[in-house]
């Protein structure tokens, strides 16, 4: 019964191991740490790099034009920002050059609010990821997404972007999505986690886990419901599956998507909950203006328009600079479970 | 002030090169220097948008083409090009036609498909990687590949250049740091052709350091500052220090002195600059000095090429234009062709 980081760690010993995957690498990544939130403890091709995003990216690149198959690490997103450059050039590889090249790296990163992590460990970057094209970007919810959509990354041909909810990191998943053959969990803690103190001796005892690729642009379908659609990803999958369950008794069936893949996303899915309900929500951490779920929204009104009972929203950040520190600071920026539950029960009872 | 060019080694080599090696160098960077005339013409002409490129730059860029370990995947050696950098490909065997057909942007273009600039190729053949335009970016992607060669075992090494004026940029220093990790040092040959400005900017009037080859001394890389006028000169200089990156697998930090002979670009207006050094007659004078070229034979030669340059550019104007659907390809790749394994 796996947490999502130790869900990351055994996709890339996966990777490591039967995928080709040739390096690890990031700011602390390699042993003693094994990466500040421990996603790289115990693996093979681990290293660590200087403490420089710009030479992080430009070096995964260079390895994977060259045909290696790096997995490079931003310890935090809010890091990445001076990489956007660099993340260009990735995802302009094959365009630019008409196909010449292409570009297979993975680069995964920490993302979100909800870990008392002030201005610079709580940023979100799916507005940034998705804003530049070339780029696949995903987002788990769950350990068991973590780890299939890790597979899919390293195998895919072009440059993919894990976003890692980091206030999920430690949550396990929930009963019925476990990752095949994996022990429970005290069992599977003792095989891969590193014991504190020395570890210059130890060595990890992986499970075997199966090849399990979850693809790109699939949604996961959280909670089928019939008055309202939400659509979500990462921390906030939790937040509106709550909200759902609150509203339930009020005889609101929300149905709870997880878009889990947001470049490509699955409209098709999307489409059919809409048509049915008629109301869409979109929520995510990252700051509203020029937000992903604006795009969605865009799409939604411009290809469903004459089937929506209410007009979509979107529930985001706020425009802010940062999340501040302190408790009631970051539970007016980010949306919360009850500001979820408003939204979706104003949009159920709207009236057209 | 102080010039940059102060106390540069002489560029007068006491070895020489084989006749026949130094005819076609000669005729590699009479062809270099006419077809760039030709894309500024082409350019000026309406065949094209923008011109950028490298006169100038060929009594080093030529003989840097020649010396590359041509071939694909990380037994050979991968190129980290800036957009001055036509003469290398040219000198590795490329078509001129090819750099027509990015000029005038044509569905032929076999380096951007029309999508970029003159001056920008891409040939995966070679491992010589899309030239971009952001300055300096290829620093922080040089030490990656040099990982790929320094584990394929051979003597493929990585070698990127760029600009005097973007070495302020941070993948400048990345690339020295991600080459000396100790214990991890790379096979990496970092060359700066410095001309001396950047766009209009002198060099001198916003970069204190004396060379800018001395920076990488802190990084405890070999290091130096030669002219990059004499093709002959250049050649040996590049050879030894290629010889050391392969046999060493350690970084090299090269500074070339060159010549901007026509600007920055066609936003410049890509016109004769009279005063800068030109390394193309003083080549030839050389070359007539040593009996191994006549002044006329230089001239039909020249006259030739620039016939079949002429020729050719009319001929890429016929050419099809990329339609607009053909915007749409290539953004996400379905095979991976880049995926290199041992003997492939």
């Amino acid at each position: 019964m796996s947490t999502m980081v130790q869900a990351v760690r055994m996709a890339l010993h996966v990777g490591e191991d039967r995928l080709g995957v040739t390096d690890i690498f990031g700011e602390d990544v390699g042993a003693p740490l094994g990466g500040v939130f421990t996603a790289t403890q115990g693996l093979k091709t681990t290293w660590n790099s200087p403490l420089d995003e710009r030479g992080l990216i430009g070096t995964a690149i260079g390895l994977a034009l060259a045909g290696q198959t790096p997995v490079a690490e931003i310890q935090f997103c809010d890091y990445a920002f001076n990489t956007i450059d660099l993340l260009k050039l990735a995802g302009g590889m094959a365009w630019s050059s008409g196909g010449d090249w292409n570009c297979p790296l993975v680069v995964m990163t920490p993302v979100g609010s909800g870990i008392h992590g002030s201005i610079y460990h709580s940023h979100s970057f799916d507005a940034q990821a998705t804003r530049i094209p070339g780029w696949k970007v995903v987002m788990p919810s769950t350990p068991r997404d973590a780890y299939g959509l890790m597979l899919s990354a390293i195998v895919d041909p072009n440059p993919v972007m894990v976003l890692i909810p980091k206030a999920l990191m430690r949550v396990k998943h929930a009963a019925g999505e476990e990752i095949p053959g994996e022990p429970d969990e005290r069992t599977l803690s003792k095989m891969i986690d590193a014991p504190i103190g020395d570890r210059s001796q130890w060595v990890p005892q992986w499970p075997a886990t199966p090849d399990l690729f979850i693809p790109f642009g699939k949604a996961r379908m959280v909670r089928e419901g019939e008055h309202v659609t939400v659509v979500c990803y990462g921390r906030m999958v939790r937040e509106c599956t709550a909200a759902a369950e609150i509203l339930a008794p009020e005889g609101i069936s929300v149905e709870v998507i997880d878009l889990r893949s947001l470049h490509p996303y699955d409209w098709p899915m999307l489409t059919a909950s809409i048509r049915k309900t008629g109301r869409v929500l979109y929520v995510n951490e990252d700051t509203e203006i020029t937000n992903f779920g604006e795009h969605l929204i865009r799409r939604t009104v411009d290809e469903l328009f004459y089937e929506l009972q209410a007009p979509p929203k979107l529930l985001a950040g706020a425009h802010l600079p940062g999340i501040g520190l302190a408790d009631n600071l970051e539970k007016a920026s980010v949306p919360q479970r009850d500001g979820i539950v408003d939204a979706l029960r104003a949009l159920a009872r709207h009236e057209p | 002030m102080q010039t940059a060019t102060a106390a540069i080694p002489s560029s007068t080599s006491k070895r020489e090169l084989p006749k026949e090696t130094l005819l076609q160098m000669h005729s590699l960077m009479l062809r270099a220097r006419l077809l760039e005339e030709r894309l500024i013409r082409m350019q000026k002409q309406g065949d094209g948008y923008f011109w950028i490129g490298g006169p100038g730059e060929e009594a080093f860029n030529i003989p840097f083409g020649m010396l590359v370990h041509k071939g694909q995947g990380p037994e050979f050696d991968y190129l980290h090009l800036h957009y001055r950098s036509n003469a290398v490909a040219l000198a590795m065997g490329a078509d001129p036609v090819d750099f027509m057909r990015q000029m005038k942007n044509t569905a032929s273009d076999p380096f951007s498909r029309g999508r970029n600039f003159a001056g920008h190729p891409s040939i995966r053949k070679w491992n010589l990687v899309p030239v971009s335009s952001p300055i300096e970016v290829q620093y922080a992607m040089a030490p990656g590949t040099a990982i790929a060669n320094k584990r394929a075992g051979g003597k493929g090494i990585s070698i990127v250049t760029g600009g005097d004026a973007g070495t302020a940029e941070g993948e400048f220093a990345s690339c020295m740091i991600w080459s000396t990790r100790p214990g991890n040092e790379l096979p990496v040959l970092m060359v700066v052709t410095n001309n001396q400005f950047g766009i209009s900017t002198p060099a001198a009037t916003q970069h204190g350091e004396q060379r800018i080859s001395d920076r990488g001394k802190a990084f405890g890389m070999r290091t130096a500052t030669i002219d990059g006028q004499d093709p002959e000169y250049v050649y040996f200089q590049l050879q030894e220090v290629m010889e050391y990156v392969r046999r060493e697998r350690k970084p090299f930090l090269l500074e070339v002195m060159v010549s901007r002979l026509y600007g920055h670009s066609s936003s410049s207006g890509a016109n004769f600059v009279g005063d800068e050094f030109d390394c193309l007659p003083a080549f030839e004078k050389k070359l007539e000095e040593r009996g191994y070229l006549a002044r006329k034979d230089a001239d039909d030669m020249r006259a030739a090429i620039t016939q079949e340059y002429l020729e050719a550019a009319k001929r890429v104007r016929e050419e099809a234009m990329p339609p607009q659907e053909d915007a749409f390809t290539h953004v996400f790749e379905e095979t991976n062709h880049v995926a290199w394994k041992k003997g492939n």
